[in-house]
């Protein structure tokens, strides 16, 4: 599997993204700088977790017109599946490849610390391996992670199974004291209609070696492989 | 001409920061100060003369670049 990582100027998890895809999982890997024309044959695009063009006027704002941002789009229109990560996520939702918005942190503060997520869906391509329902315990690390929907559209996104991860507690309980930015019905990770496109604020990245404390997030890259052979598959008996 | 976008929260989305400083405000003893809600405001140098042009333009621009029309909203001056 080869797995594209973009590298907007900011990025600051994007050698953790290679790390986990290529050394982790042994996957091929390619940085994708953003003024490149293409994605280099990508599988798989990532959006990795930092602060692109200083965050500039809103976090993700200026990264949606660096000019990779064109290949991402049409890649994602083909159904090629784009993950963002943290700032990842905020680019997609500033460039409207994924539904809302976000806020500062309720409570204004940087929550930089482990938390419970549990997998609502496992109909996209980065949550495939996991069982619905499953809590995943990954780290986050943002100030602006409070995802907002206006209430039409967060009813839209609830009853389209967009809501991809969810803060809960150990148990997978949602209760409020374990939703650590205030995002509105406890959404940690959503997906576009096509499903292809998941933004997620927790970092699986760095949730793939038990030297840093866990290893839930290799869900998602296992995830990730088995969408790919799967899909492999589906297109070989065409 | 000189237009002035004002960004600004939608009324139905809340404002962390703005509570924070009106919170803050009652704390200093301005109990007077009811709510605050904080925004973001843009001076732009535009090359026309006409009003209903630079009017027009810094929508576009407000509508494109200067606000989240999913949280925000704007108003313009142009002198």
């Amino acid at each position: 599997m080869r797995f594209g990582i973009v590298v907007f100027p900011g990025s600051n998890c994007d050698e953790d993204a290679f790390h986990a895809a290529h050394d982790v999982f042994g996957g091929e890997a390619e940085y994708l700088w953003h003024k490149d024309p293409d994605l280099k044959g990508a599988d798989v695009v990532i959006l990795p977790g930092g602060f692109a063009h200083g965050d500039y006027l809103r976090t993700g704002a200026m990264a949606r017109f660096s000019p990779v941002m064109g290949p991402v789009r049409a890649f994602a229109e083909r159904g090629g599946p784009v993950l963002g990560i943290c700032n990842g996520f905020q680019i997609l939702l500033e460039a409207g490849l994924l539904p809302g918005a976000m806020l500062r942190n309720r409570g204004l503060k940087y929550r930089c610390e482990h938390v419970y997520v549990r997998v609502e869906y496992t109909d996209t391509p980065f949550t495939g391996a996991a069982r619905a329902g499953q809590v995943l315990r990954i780290p986050i690390g943002h100030g602006e992670g409070n995802y907002f929907a206006p209430a039409d559209l967060l009813r839209q996104l609830e009853a389209n199974h967009q809501v991809v991860l969810r803060y809960t507690d150990p148990d997978g309980n949602v209760e409020d004291r374990w939703n650590p930015n205030g995002s509105v019905n406890a959404i940690a990770a959503v997906c576009n209609e096509a499903r292809n496109v998941v933004g997620m604020m927790p970092h699986p990245e760095r949730a793939c070696e038990m030297l840093l404390g866990g290893v839930d997030g290799r869900m998602i890259f296992e995830s990730m492989l088995k969408w790919q052979s799967t899909n492999q598959l589906s297109n070989a008996t065409v | 001409m000189r237009a002035r976008v004002f960004v600004t929260l939608k009324p139905s989305v809340f404002d962390p920061q703005g509570r924070t400083i009106a919170d803050a405000l009652h704390s200093l003893g301005y109990g007077g100060v009811e709510d605050v809600r904080q925004g973001k405001y843009f001076e732009l140098d535009l090359a026309t003369a006409e009003a209903s042009e630079a009017r027009a333009l810094a929508a576009e621009v407000a509508d494109k670049v200067l606000a989240n029309p999913v949280i925000e909203s704007y108003r313009i001056e142009v002198e």
